[in-house]
């Protein structure tokens, strides 16, 4: 039930060297992933938007690895055409709330008094809105797209990123060394860049890359409903909506993005969780 | 009870902030909001008139005018009409709010049922092998969207082994079946974790230990220490869940076709029906936040630290 409360240095070192493998594994994975999504122009087998109406609803074939859908489009290149939107929209999308969250965050914790409780109260109300909710009301408001998908998502999610960021500036500034740092005159300009931020970083980009997984299904999600890529651009949650209808006769048409993003979130989530471990203190030597 | 006041002041800053963004969401989007109602109903109209509705509608006041005027009609139960049907928003939201809420306490249940004695069991049998097939599985979980599981679930339930509608034919129990499943076991896979991490954490604290030694059977120590101190983290976390699952009816109830206000939201936005919208943000937050008061409030009643001020200094 109980675990040795201090791991020895040897099992300390075996699982760091662990770790590491594993960090270079699952990185590795992750950009080959993002590599894809970056040249799927040149990866798709045919065009992804060419339309053969003489090859509709094909089974999968040696020539179509996922079949064709309704209107003979090759569903392999669609995938591999999807991933650009889905995964590319994400990763813009983490980046700017991990962000702007952190800098709102900095400010709060920096500024104090009324600065820090307004953006503070700001940031309340958008937390009392469930998730998701929130999100499909902007997007409905701003009338779909993904870049009106990104900016809802984004409306909904850089409180969690101003809260952490707050509250890990307010614990380093009691800390001695940035007393010392003060002392001895460094500006505000310095001491952000010089000891707040190496020091923070760690647990935002954590957060950030747990954060990849989740994104990219809500993403997905907001397509799905229409207010994200609109058909015809391949995006793997509109692709899934769009071919709906064929899940009794044709469900590779269907299932085929979904288990795209299913894959991708898989590998990133893998990676956030190593990344986690691996800057845990508990984990280090 | 103190506390419970203080907590309903502290709500209504938030209500109004819930209400206020609400408005501007509504505000944003209803500077053609009179075009847009015209346009649905298949009229073609005059600009005069166009600008005689949206005088009538208050339309031309300022802002905050606007916004108190909203407040105030709203706090008399008036929502507006909808721009397609012209029924009351309030009224066809609230016809169809326990569709919505028989779905979502059928998935807390569900998904209580799952998620609690797995991630006991997880717990317990930390590192072995029905810990890491479940943290397998809620890994396999963690990583598919609703949106998936729920057509996965009408392939192969539905319409390959054809034991479930795949459509819902009304709120019946046989057509709750998927969309519960469904929410379920994106529910399940976050919160198995969830608790299994917080009866872990427990069952590492060196009062098990010492009763381990004194020789306390572990089924004692389980279930009369342990779960009794985890149990209040478990419920804070079902609390906070809720959240994320209130916003996967959405979609959830779309594909089912289940009659909830998550279905008529999504139909809604379709047809550009902003005050059914705005009603539906609305009240989902308003949801949720009485969700987690209820659930903060229970958790200090439940906790004797805190209830008997132990810790107050």
């Amino acid at each position: 039930m109980s675990q040795a409360i201090t791991p020895t240095i040897r099992v300390q070192n075996v699982r760091q060297n662990r770790l590491q493998r594993k960090l270079w594994f699952f990185g590795g994975l992750a950009i080959l992933l993002i590599l894809a999504s970056f040249f799927s122009d040149y990866l798709c087998p045919y065009d992804p938007y060419l339309q053969d109406m003489s090859l509709t609803k094909a089974a999968p074939s040696a020539e179509h690895l996922l079949g064709t859908d309704r209107y003979g489009r090759d569903m392999l290149s669609r995938v591999i055409a999807g991933s650009k939107t889905s995964i590319f929209s994400t990763l813009l999308l983490v980046g700017f709330i991990a962000v702007f969250g952190s800098i709102i965050g900095i400010i709060c914790a920096w500024a104090g008094k009324w600065v820090d409780t307004l953006l503070m109260r700001m940031s309340d109300m958008f937390l009392a809105f469930p998730g998701l909710v929130f999100a499909l009301a902007v997007a409905a408001v701003l009338g779909g797209g993904v870049h009106n998908a990104i900016f809802a998502l984004a409306a909904i999610s850089w409180p969690k990123y101003a809260r952490l960021a707050r509250s890990q500036t307010l614990a380093l500034q009691s800390a001695a060394f940035m007393q010392a740092a003060k002392m001895a005159g460094s500006g505000t300009c310095k001491i952000i860049r010089k000891h707040v931020l190496p020091n923070i970083a760690g647990p935002i980009l954590v957060t950030a890359m747990l954060d990849i997984g989740t994104m990219m299904m809500e993403l997905a999600g907001l397509s799905f409903l229409g207010l994200g890529a609109k058909p015809p651009i391949p995006e793997w949650g509109s692709m899934m909506s769009d071919t709906r209808n064929l899940l009794p006769t044709q469900p590779w048409v269907t299932l085929s993005p979904g288990f795209a993003i299913f894959f991708s979130v898989m590998i990133f989530n893998l990676l956030g969780d190593t990344v986690r471990d691996y800057l845990d203190p508990k984990n280090r030597k | 009870m103190n506390y419970a006041v203080k907590r309903f002041i502290q709500l209504i800053p938030i209500l109004f902030g819930i209400t206020f963004l609400s408005f501007l969401l509504m505000y944003m989007a209803g500077s053609d909001a009179v075009t847009e109602m015209y346009t649905n109903r298949g009229v073609e109209v005059a600009q005069e008139i166009i600008d005689e509705k949206k005088a009538a509608l208050g339309l031309n006041l300022p802002f905050f005018q606007q916004y108190i005027n909203w407040l105030w009609g709203m706090l008399h139960g008036n929502m507006g009409i909808s721009y397609v049907t012209g029924e009351d928003v309030l009224l066809a939201f609230m016809k169809k709010l326990p569709a919505t809420l028989l779905l979502t306490a059928l998935s807390i249940a569900l998904t209580v049922m799952i998620s609690l004695p797995c991630g006991i069991l997880a717990a317990v049998r930390h590192d072995k092998i029905a810990d890491i097939v479940l943290r397998f599985g809620s890994f396999l979980g963690n990583a598919m969207p609703n949106f998936f599981v729920g057509m996965l679930l009408m392939e192969f339930l539905g319409i390959q082994l054809g034991v479930l509608p795949v459509i819902s034919s009304g709120t019946d129990f046989r057509s709750a079946i998927m969309p519960t499943l469904t929410l379920a076991i994106a529910m399940s896979a976050k919160y198995l974790r969830q608790v299994r991490s917080a009866v872990l954490d427990e069952l590492n604290k060196d009062y098990v230990l010492g009763a381990k030694s004194r020789g306390i059977s572990a089924q004692v120590i389980l279930w009369r220490n342990v779960m009794k101190a985890s149990m209040l983290t478990i419920m804070t976390l079902l609390a906070l869940s809720i959240g994320s699952l209130l916003g996967g009816t959405a979609i959830i109830e779309s594909i089912f076709m289940w009659d909830g206000v998550g279905k008529l939201a999504v139909d809604a936005i379709n047809m550009r029906d902003y005050p059914i919208i705005q009603a539906y943000v609305m009240w989902m937050a308003i949801i949720y936040v009485l969700v987690n008061l209820v659930a903060d409030l229970l958790y200090h009643h439940l906790d004797p630290r805190i209830r008997l001020g132990v810790n107050a200094k």
